[in-house]
């Protein structure tokens, strides 16, 4: 098989004035998905209010194809966990991510959901989202702003861009090793049974020492 | 088996929906709403008993937002506590600051310099505009107006807050008022900038009621559901404009005569059926009520210091003592209570949230409405999660 050819991009932009439009699968793929993101409607606490005012007239999500907010987490490509997650709601986003289908991503929005932001010295607060569900971006900000959300959101276009269709570089949704299921955590005696799932989270490694 | 002897049903998992036989009604369902519902203005989840369309029995189920909020201000200073109170009822970060300088001061003895006063008083009025008109525009989000009043409301939320950011820094969490006074100026430029968004409010009201308060579906959504009697909107410890929708007329402005409140002159509106159509109103003829305040507010403000200058911020202990300080907020009486025991923390911080104590008559009022209606009585009700588990 024959190396595939490669073009530049200003050849392709020459093209493109002439009214050819060249393009891989891949990229048509991409280029659709990335630009109908469609968030589920899900508020947790402070953060759910600059989401909905980043949807408002204003910072206008629909700019970036994403204003299309289900109630339905079926239809939702992304999960946006906008504010503290406790220990009690864990279980139910977790549950609502596994009933997203593929392909999904998810955003940690805000302090709270990156870390337990400000609550994080509270016994019923989750110390991060990223414990259960595989963060895609994280947005910092105790609440961020609706601008950052939309930064956000590009950074996650880009991602979604970059991602190949096939090969061993293909993302989840593409391969068939994997689950889009998580186990969901229950609320146990003193705190969530699992209080992690290992193969989403890691002790983070200390810097080295020199 | 009756649904109340029924063991609920499960909070992490399992059937959402399942039935339930009754001697009395007969064959029931109880359906699970929430957390995660468009509606429910947050994480609150209700356990809904129906009968056919008909609501026989609603339980709240609480705490999906519960963020020891009160335990961490147990070992916070009383500086530090100051942002925490922000992220309380997040819509209206000013007016919980100012509940909890109150109470400092209270405990602390301190003096607020004029300035500061009607400082405190715009940024009060505006904070209670926004909230207001955010309320009107989710509660017909709600009954089915999906969208447009709520871009409308957002609209003119985004003026007030750029306001609060060009003051504060930030547009939500304000932490702006400190015990003793505020904590910058606000320059001329500013003001005017206050007064011009306060003048045009008024035609933003109009527009915004020609749109909809005469609307038909609006009123047959609204009129005559969840009525709630003032008795026992008494009794349960309803405040704000919940309890003034059913015709009591009490309002901490007028009651406490806390700040400045006494020298402006401004009418309490009063509704008379207490439904939700009323409720609707009175938040509406409280932002025209709120105009006024803020046009006065902002003729008389007068020169001089912000802070006073016995306030001791960082390393603040008071002497032991307790200390209750409450305001009209938004939603009615926001509260702090405090006990010092001389130490650089308080003993206790207990908050009195009026979005959860408004929030016990809920079942009361959604009884024999249709599960559509329960939605629309939420709405009404404005909760905020952040408040209400705090």
């Amino acid at each position: 098989m024959n190396p595939m050819p490669t073009i530049t991009d200003e050849e392709r932009s020459e093209l493109r004035r002439h009214g050819i439009l060249l393009t891989s699968v891949e990229e048509l793929y991409n280029w659709g998905r990335s630009h109908s993101v469609w968030p589920l409607q899900f508020g947790l606490a402070c953060c759910a209010i600059e989401m909905i005012a980043a949807s408002m007239a204003r910072f206008d999500i629909a700019r970036f194809g994403s204003e299309v907010f289900r109630p339905s987490p079926r239809q939702a490509d992304l999960l946006i966990v906008s504010g503290t997650v406790t220990k009690k709601m864990a279980p139910q986003v977790v549950r609502l991510w596994n009933q997203m289908a593929e392909p999904k991503y998810c955003i940690a929005m805000g302090a709270c959901a990156i870390s337990g932001g400000p609550f994080k010295r509270g016994y019923n607060v989750l110390k991060g989202i990223d414990r259960f569900v595989p963060v895609d971006i994280y947005i910092p900000g105790c609440p961020p702003r609706p601008e950052a959300l939309l930064h956000g959101l590009m950074e996650l276009q880009k991602k979604i861009s970059g991602q190949s269709i096939s090969g061993p570089e293909a993302p989840r949704h593409l391969r068939h090793d994997t689950s889009c299921e998580y186990p969901v955590p229950e609320f146990g005696d003193h705190d969530l049974v699992p209080p992690k799932n290992p193969e989403v989270w890691k002790v983070p490694e200390s810097p080295p020492k020199d | 088996m009756s649904p109340f002897d029924a063991s609920p049903l499960s909070p992490s998992g399992g059937a959402h929906v399942r039935s339930v036989v009754d001697e009395f009604h007969g064959d029931l369902l109880e359906v699970s709403m929430g957390p995660h519902h468009p509606s429910t203005h947050g994480v609150f989840r209700m356990i809904v008993t129906l009968d056919g369309e008909r609501i026989v029995k609603l339980k709240p189920v609480l705490g999906y937002l519960h963020r020891n909020h009160e335990k961490i201000g147990e070992s916070t200073s009383y500086l530090g506590s100051m942002p925490y109170t922000d992220r309380l009822d997040y819509l209206n970060a000013m007016t919980n600051n100012w509940a909890y300088a109150l109470a400092v001061e209270r405990l602390g003895g301190l003096a607020v310099p004029e300035r500061a006063e009607y400082l405190r008083v715009i940024l009060a009025e505006l904070s209670r505009l926004q909230n207001h008109v955010c309320l009107a525009g989710f509660l017909l989000q709600d009954t089915g107006a999906s969208g447009t009043p709520l871009m409308y409301a957002f609209r003119e939320r985004e003026k007030i807050l750029e306001l609060f950011e060009s003051l504060s820094g930030s547009r939500m969490m304000c932490n702006f008022q400190r015990f003793g006074g505020c904590r910058t100026d606000a320059s001329s430029e500013w003001l005017g900038q206050v007064s011009s968004l306060v003048n045009g409010f008024g035609a933003f009201l109009d527009e915004f009621e020609e749109l909809i308060t005469g609307n038909e579906i609006l009123m047959a959504r609204t009129q005559g559901v969840g009525v709630m009697k003032g008795p026992a909107a008494v009794s349960a410890g309803i405040t704000g404009p919940m309890l003034r929708a059913c015709g009591v007329g009490y309002d901490i402005r007028k009651v406490d005569a806390y700040g400045i409140y006494p020298r402006f002159t401004f009418r309490v509106p009063i509704g008379s059926h207490g439904d939700t159509y009323d409720r609707y109103m009175i938040r509406i003829l409280e932002m025209r009520e709120s105009i006024g305040i803020l046009q006065q507010a902002l003729r008389d403000i007068p020169a001089g210091p912000i802070m006073d200058p016995k306030a001791k911020l960082r390393g603040f202990r008071p002497k032991p003592g307790e200390s209750y300080g409450r305001i009209e907020g938004p939603k009615g009486e926001i509260g702090f209570y405090l006990i010092s025991d001389g130490s650089a923390n308080p003993y206790r911080y207990r908050v009195r949230p009026p979005s959860f104590v408004n929030l016990t008559l809920l079942e009361d009022l959604c009884l024999g409405h249709t599960i559509a209606d329960s939605v629309v009585i939420l709405g009404s009700i404005d909760i905020v999660l952040g408040e209400v588990d705090r």
